[in-house]
């Protein structure tokens, strides 16, 4: 009695038939031919034209196909299936023409000379190739540190209260941190104005400006540290605990080590939110020309206060000048977030 | 054995001087645990701090303000500054209103949500339910990075790219919609106008909403799904029998997230925004209002009595936005624990 093994063919009954896939060929060639007709034939033109009408005659003619093949429930999914396809593109058009816009246009300003010279000696209208960032680049570093350095012990206290204590305020808390992340940039730089810079110094600096940012960077560092600690598992509190470990120690020396790569991600993507912060930091760090190296004293440059500035001017090479400084922003919040992509990836396997 | 027997004269003695007293049990938190936990309770307050520190510093900033104008600062829209020569201002002929720059705001952001939203919420679908894995994860990883673009360059961007276009779209509004009381205008002045600062707006808050609605909508419970698809539902009915009902407060939390967003936004709709200090509905006009504008526009050149009236404009907008965000969250957290 013994079974004769089957040949089975390995058979894959999601993918597309032969036949499907000459019909859905079909349908999308017969919607751009239809469009390009229409846009013809008919007083519409533009590009506007062809994207819309695109979208409407492939709606109409897969509806069609489908409710002659397989019925009206068939149909009506295919409208659906062409309209979040429409609405992708609409989302994704606007960063792929952002990102086309910043390479083109600040392409042209960027030279070596950026990152080796500052303002002092150039005004904003002089040829793109003098002058440079280097006041900017080394202001937005100091100031975003400062603010890191505050920000990051209040964030991961917070973190901790909302996953470790777990006392009578987590749900305030939790919904005071929330509604921290909604609080204004300018509101964030008025306060700072009216709390710090009126009654105590006085003067504006970039310490005052780190201040600002503070506010705006503490909820993104509490809610990315928080998903990150509840990642932890309980077994390692457990294990610190029954080793005879305090609370506290277990804390220290087993969770937040356990956690250093997500809470990296979290300190990343802090340092993103407000890296190009751009309100707060006209209002209050005064945006100086020359290398400015310490926070408390004097006018402190930017890279958001120098796009800022150059593209006020409104000359040719001052708004050339703030794309290149845009592009450069750009990089580097592009360069952070990838970091922080990678290392939030590592952290989930 | 034989070191046992060796010392095993006087083992009751030994055991009793080597071992230590017995520890006491005891589940009282230890003086090093009740520091911590101290320390992470202050911190854990400081957002509760910060947060009234904000209120009570531009109420007290602007109360002088306040207190002259009234009510008067919230339904006048006159923005007049008279200085004596000493440079005091002479309250019985300035005036501080910002209804204009409130019904600018409110227009702005509330168009900017209308356009995100269905963008927003058919994006969330294609990315949970239609694309496929690989797709999936760079359109969203694009996304993400989209809501961590500065904003300055979208007020750039605007500016220089997406105005000419914006302009083109607001005439053809204005020629076949012109009867619609919002869509008609008094003079032909398409540049600057609350619709162009509506899209750029609407560009900003697409990947907010996108974010929180995917993020409910993979809530979902997965047997509700599996069985209209056991059904025999199509794709579509089964968004609109599980996902639909399951999300749909949700998905207005999270709308409302982006309004709070957009009400706040400052650079972007300075950048585009002409602000005219009379009240305008009509958002193809070039003449607009923004209380955060605002603040950023009179700064630059403001005495310190007004000063202090942006303040009190900061103290507006902060209350507006906090309202608008509190509400989102209660809704928003609503959603998730149901039905899982």
């Amino acid at each position: 009695m013994s079974t004769t093994p089957l040949a089975v063919k390995p058979q894959k009954p999601w993918q597309a038939t032969p036949r499907q896939r000459v019909t859905s060929a079909v349908v999308y060639l017969s919607s751009v031919f239809l469009t390009v007709a229409i846009v013809a034939l008919t007083p519409l033109a533009g590009k506007l034209a062809y994207f819309f009408l695109f979208f409407a005659v492939l709606i109409v003619v897969d509806f069609i196909v489908h409710y002659i093949r397989l019925g009206s429930a068939a149909a009506k999914d295919s409208i659906v299936r062409t309209l979040v396809a429409a609405g992708i593109t609409v989302a994704l058009l606007p960063i792929i023409s952002i990102l086309l816009t910043v390479f083109n246009r600040g392409r042209r300003g960027i030279h070596w000379g950026l990152f080796t010279h500052d303002m002092k000696i150039n005004s904003v209208n002089d040829p793109i190739t003098q002058g440079g960032l280097l006041h900017a680049l080394t202001g937005t570093a100091i100031v975003v540190l400062i603010a890191l350095i505050i920000s990051l012990p209040i964030g991961l206290l917070t973190a901790v209260y909302l996953t470790e204590i777990k006392g009578r305020f987590t749900r305030p808390i939790k919904f005071l941190v929330q509604a921290m992340s909604g609080v204004p940039s300018i509101v964030a730089g008025l306060f700072i104005l009216s709390a710090v810079v009126y009654p105590l110094t006085k003067s504006l600096n970039g310490f005052v400006g780190s201040l600002s940012l503070v506010i705006l960077m503490i909820p993104t560092i509490a809610r990315t540290a928080e998903e990150v600690l509840l990642l932890i598992p309980g077994d390692l509190r457990e294990a610190g605990v029954a080793l005879g470990g305090t609370q506290w120690r277990t804390v220290a020396m087993v969770v937040v080590p356990a956690a250093r790569s997500g809470l990296m991600t979290a300190v990343i993507l802090g340092i993103a939110r407000v890296a190009g912060e751009t309100a707060p930091i006209i209002l209050l760090t005064g945006g100086g020309d020359a290398v400015n190296l310490n926070p408390f004293s004097g006018p402190m440059g930017s890279l958001p206060f120098y796009i800022w500035k150059s593209f006020a001017v409104g000359t040719e090479e001052s708004i050339t000048r703030a794309w290149a400084a845009i592009l450069v922003l750009l990089v580097i919040v592009f360069f952070l977030f990838i970091t922080a992509r990678v290392l939030g990836e590592r952290k989930r396997k | 054995m034989t070191s046992e027997q060796d010392s095993g004269v006087d083992t009751t003695k030994l055991a009793a001087k080597a071992l230590p007293a017995k520890r006491e049990l005891t589940t009282k938190p230890r003086f090093s645990d009740k520091v911590f936990r101290a320390v992470v309770t202050s911190g854990g307050l400081s957002s509760l701090a910060i947060l009234g520190l904000i209120l009570i510093f531009l109420s007290y900033q602007g109360y002088s303000v306040l207190r002259s104008q009234g009510f008067g600062f919230i339904t006048r829209s006159e923005w007049v500054v008279v200085t004596d020569e000493l440079g005091n201002i002479d309250y019985s002929q300035t005036h501080f209103g910002i209804a204009a720059m409130l019904i600018g705001t409110l227009l702005c952001s509330a168009l900017a949500v209308v356009i995100a939203l269905p963008i927003a919420v058919l994006s969330a679908l294609f990315l949970t339910f239609y694309a496929p894995p690989s797709i999936k994860k760079i359109m969203v990883a694009v996304i993400d990075l989209m809501a961590a673009f500065p904003s300055v360059l979208f007020g750039l961007w605007g500016l220089f790219v997406l105005m000419p276009s914006a302009e083109y779209w607001a005439k053809l509004l204005h020629k076949y919609l012109g009867w619609i009381p919002i869509f008609d205008m008094k003079a032909p002045v398409f540049t600057r106008s609350p619709f162009i600062a509506g899209v750029v707006l609407a560009i900003m808050i697409i990947p907010i909403i996108t974010s929180i609605s995917r993020e409910i909508f993979a809530q979902t419970p997965l047997d509700r799904i599996q069985a209209a698809y056991a059904l025999g539902a199509t794709r579509w009915a089964m968004i609109r029998t599980v996902v639909i009902p399951y999300g749909r407060s949700g998905v207005v939390g999270g709308a409302m997230l982006g309004l709070g967003r957009a009400m706040g936004e400052t650079v972007a709709v300075y950048t585009v925004l002409n602000i005219v200090y009379q009240i305008n509905w009509q958002m193809l006009l070039g003449a607009g209002g923004n209380v955060a504008s605002l603040i950023l526009l009179k700064f630059g050149e403001a005495g310190p009595g007004e000063v202090k009236a942006l303040m009190a404009a900061g103290l507006v907008l902060f209350l507006l936005t906090l309202l608008v965000n509190t509400t989102a969250n209660l809704i928003v957290k609503g959603t998730g624990g149901k039905g899982r």
